[in-house]
């Protein structure tokens, strides 16, 4: 569920032509946005306390076999919220979990872990070490 | 991936925006019209043992913030608990005066309304709603209504009803603004009981 | 009192077209896109989305770019989008210990466990004008991301092993000094269910959880204003950046229907911890005090007004003499907020033609009482005058 959160329009659709026909399936409860309100912790870790709070999208479908399949995911995207709801039931189908893996888990993280390594080392390009000087007197 | 014992999950509405729409709206004319018996068109898939009606008025009208009681008889079908968190994100409560709305499959046990939230002087809104399905409900002949919304009068009948229905309402009234409002429900029709309505026997 | 006025249908009609072609401004220029602003102006989308209280940066380039850049117009805009969505819950307490740091700096302690890392800030910028906002940046981006030459002077370390622990997790820099006591502990987690003004109206006393959230959706302009206060004298805090982060946090929600936590997706935040000198009271030691600030997307300024404004609102709690503005809850948290403040203000503007009318009809009534006294006095006056000389 974590990858299918951040996959986007053109992974699903990638994985879709190379997945072919992918099964039918009903709502259980139509793509729909909504809010969720944030916490965060005073200090960072004590009591909890209302940030603000984020637009959120989920659905939730049944495939044709009767597997469940649920989706949540930030911001107001209708059409994703479906699809990730439909793939993380295959994720579950035995029929299907090898194939939605290689066609779209795997590339998902892939691009991730590079996104990652990327903005990683462009931190740590900006990591520095401060040194303080010795006032009024020779150091040596 | 982790996941609860598979139960059969109900869809709900059809439509969820425009049909929890239609159905507030005839909620609200019940309520504006206190006794007369409105006709729902649009029903939701729910756990049979709830009306219909009183399904859709649940759908429409509960949400994350409302906290619901459910009376016995509506507590021992974990479906219903089950299907209302899943669509409206309603949690429960045990004690009815923490309800914003309670749910009652037998309004002839239901508990006294004293024992629900009556709201404050300041905030009256902040009361309970009861909802109670009954298996009779017209405007044939029963109770004589009067009020706001009622030209002279209008009658009701509904059964089964709490034992000692008139002198709770009649309590009821005196709490003023305080106080909880009855909607009545039976297959798809629904007819409302606001605090400010009069019951004559 | 007000009076409903009619008419003027056309006037307004035409006057919202002139601010649509306004808006638009001259049609010799390419629009803007909503990515150009969510990409290119983040940091007005960030304060957007935290004192609108609604993370969505889409939809906050398309409020301000609705509002033609009029943030607090924007933020109005998102507060009204809000109120038309259902809420589904409340989101796990985000874990900002395991943040994805993008940026990371104490003015308390140089060497700290996980180091300090700049990341995209204006500080030791020249503020020369035109020097960074224009081609200069084609040229720095065009080039290979991540390890621009002028890093590798005395002071950087080797990058290859610091990219590779650059998203570990960096122990608070509050807990080096916890050990001796010396700092005071956060409020510990309770299960209480945090206050929440965007459901109970904001009352007082206001405890802490509910003065935070205020705070975090206040008016940058307004806690600035009043963190600058403290530190001028008016409620002295003495305060130290203890540790300001940035970066991202995955946001986590126990979905009811599914009995388990899910991720829903990272969001940027900006975390403030300031340290605060505090001298002891009969029932505390000397030790340093904290206060808080954590806001979305990257916004310094705004989450160490926060932390300056949170510590010095906890005057009442920590027993301090209550003598400034910054330290008056009931003044801070019933004016910080910028849209109700903006409502209140602006509404002079609309008529208010039979107030104005009775408030003339009542000094006119007034003036002609005082005339008529002046007129007697001095007549009375008068002749006294005339027999002293």
């Amino acid at each position: 569920m974590s990858i299918l959160v951040v996959a986007n329009a053109t992974e699903f659709a990638a994985a879709e032509a190379a997945l072919g026909p992918l099964p039918g399936f009903r709502h259980l409860r139509r793509p729909e946005t909504g809010l969720l309100m944030l916490r965060g912790r005073i200090g960072g870790e004590g009591t909890k306390f209302n940030i603000g709070e984020a637009t959120v999208t989920r659905c939730h479908i049944v495939t044709e076999s009767g597997t469940e399949g649920a989706a949540y995911h930030l911001g107001r995207d209708l059409g994703k919220a479906e699809k990730a709801a439909l793939f993380e039931a295959l994720t579950r189908e035995p029929a299907w979990r090898d194939k939605v893996e290689a066609a779209l888990l795997a590339p998902v993280k892939a691009r991730v872990d590079e996104e990652r390594r990327t903005k990683a080392s462009e931190t740590a390009a900006t990591r520095v070490e401060f040194f303080t000087m010795v006032r009024g007197e020779d150091p040596r | 991936m982790r996941r609860a014992a598979p139960r059969p999950r109900f869809s709900g509405f059809d439509d969820p925006v425009f049909d929890a729409q239609m159905t507030f709206r005839a909620v609200m004319n019940a309520t504006a019209n206190p006794g007369r018996v409105e006709e729902l068109s649009l029903l939701p898939d729910m756990p049979s043992r709830l009306a219909a009606s009183l399904a859709a008025a649940a759908l429409a009208l509960i949400d994350h913030d409302t906290p619901v009681f459910l009376d016995r008889s509506f507590a021992s079908d974990p479906d219903i608990a089950a299907s209302l968190s899943f669509h409206t994100g309603c949690g429960f409560v045990e004690d009815p005066s923490c309800a914003a709305f309670a749910l009652i499959g037998h309004p002839a046990e239901c508990p006294a309304f004293s024992s629900f939230a009556q709201g404050t002087l300041e905030y009256p809104d902040r009361s309970a709603t009861l909802f109670l399905q009954v298996e009779k409900l017209d405007n044939e002949a029963g109770l004589r209504l009067r009020g706001p919304g009622i030209s002279d009068s209008r009658h009701l009948a509904a059964a089964p009803l709490p034992a000692s229905l008139a002198e709770e309402l009649a309590a009821n009234r005196e709490r003023f603004p305080q106080g909880v409002d009855l909607l009545l429900f039976n297959g798809s029709r629904l007819a409302a009981l606001p605090r400010s309505t009069r019951v004559e026997g | 009192m007000y009076v409903a006025v009619k008419g003027g249908e056309k006037a307004i009609a035409a006057a919202h077209e002139q601010l649509s072609r306004a808006r638009r401004g001259d049609r010799a220029f390419a629009e803007l896109e909503l990515a150009q602003i969510r990409e290119q102006l983040a940091l007005a989308v960030a304060r957007v989305m935290s004192e609108a209280s609604l993370y969505d940066a889409e939809l906050a380039a398309l409020a301000i770019k609705q509002s033609r850049g009029d943030l607090i117009e924007a933020i109005f805009l998102a507060r009204a989008y809000r109120t038309t969505l259902p809420r589904f819950g409340e989101s796990l307490p985000i874990a900002t210990e395991r943040m994805t740091i993008k940026r990371r700096i104490s003015a308390c302690f140089k060497d700290m466990p996980g180091g300090q890392v700049l990341g995209p800030t204006f500080d030791y910028t020249h503020r020369l004008l035109g020097e960074m906002g224009k081609a200069a940046d084609e040229e720095n981006v065009a080039s290979k991301p991540g390890v621009p030459a002028s890093c590798k002077m005395p002071g950087v370390a080797h990058l290859e092993s610091l990219a590779s622990d650059a998203t570990a997790s960096c122990p608070r820099v509050a807990k080096l000094l916890g050990n001796e006591a010396l700092i005071e502990e956060p409020p510990s987690p309770s299960h209480a269910r945090p206050g929440d003004i965007t459901r109970e109206p904001l009352g007082f006393p206001a405890e802490r959880d509910v003065r935070l959230q205020s705070l975090a959706r206040g008016d940058e302009g307004f806690l600035l204003g009043l963190a600058y206060s403290t530190q001028r004298g008016f409620g002295r805090t003495h305060p130290f950046a203890g540790e300001i982060r940035f970066g991202n946090v995955e946001v986590e929600f126990e979905a009811p229907e599914l009995g388990f936590s899910v991720p829903l997706g990272e969001i940027e935040v900006t975390e403030c911890d300031m340290v605060n000198q505090f001298r002891g009271s009969a029932n505390a030691p000397p030790q340093f005090t904290r206060g808080y600030g954590l806001v979305f997307g990257q916004s310094e300024r705004k989450a160490m007004s926060m932390a300056l404004v949170d510590r010095a609102l906890r005057a009442r709690e920590l027993g301090e003499e209550i003598t400034a503005p910054a330290q008056d809850e009931e003044f801070v948290l019933s004016h910080s907020d910028n849209v109700q403040a903006t409502g209140f203000v602006e509404h002079l503007k609309l008529p208010h033609y039979v107030d104005f009318q009775a408030e003339l009809f009542l000094l006119r009534q007034l003036r002609r009482e005082w005339e008529e006294r002046h007129a007697a006095v001095t007549a009375t006056q008068q002749p006294s005058r005339e027999a002293a000389e």
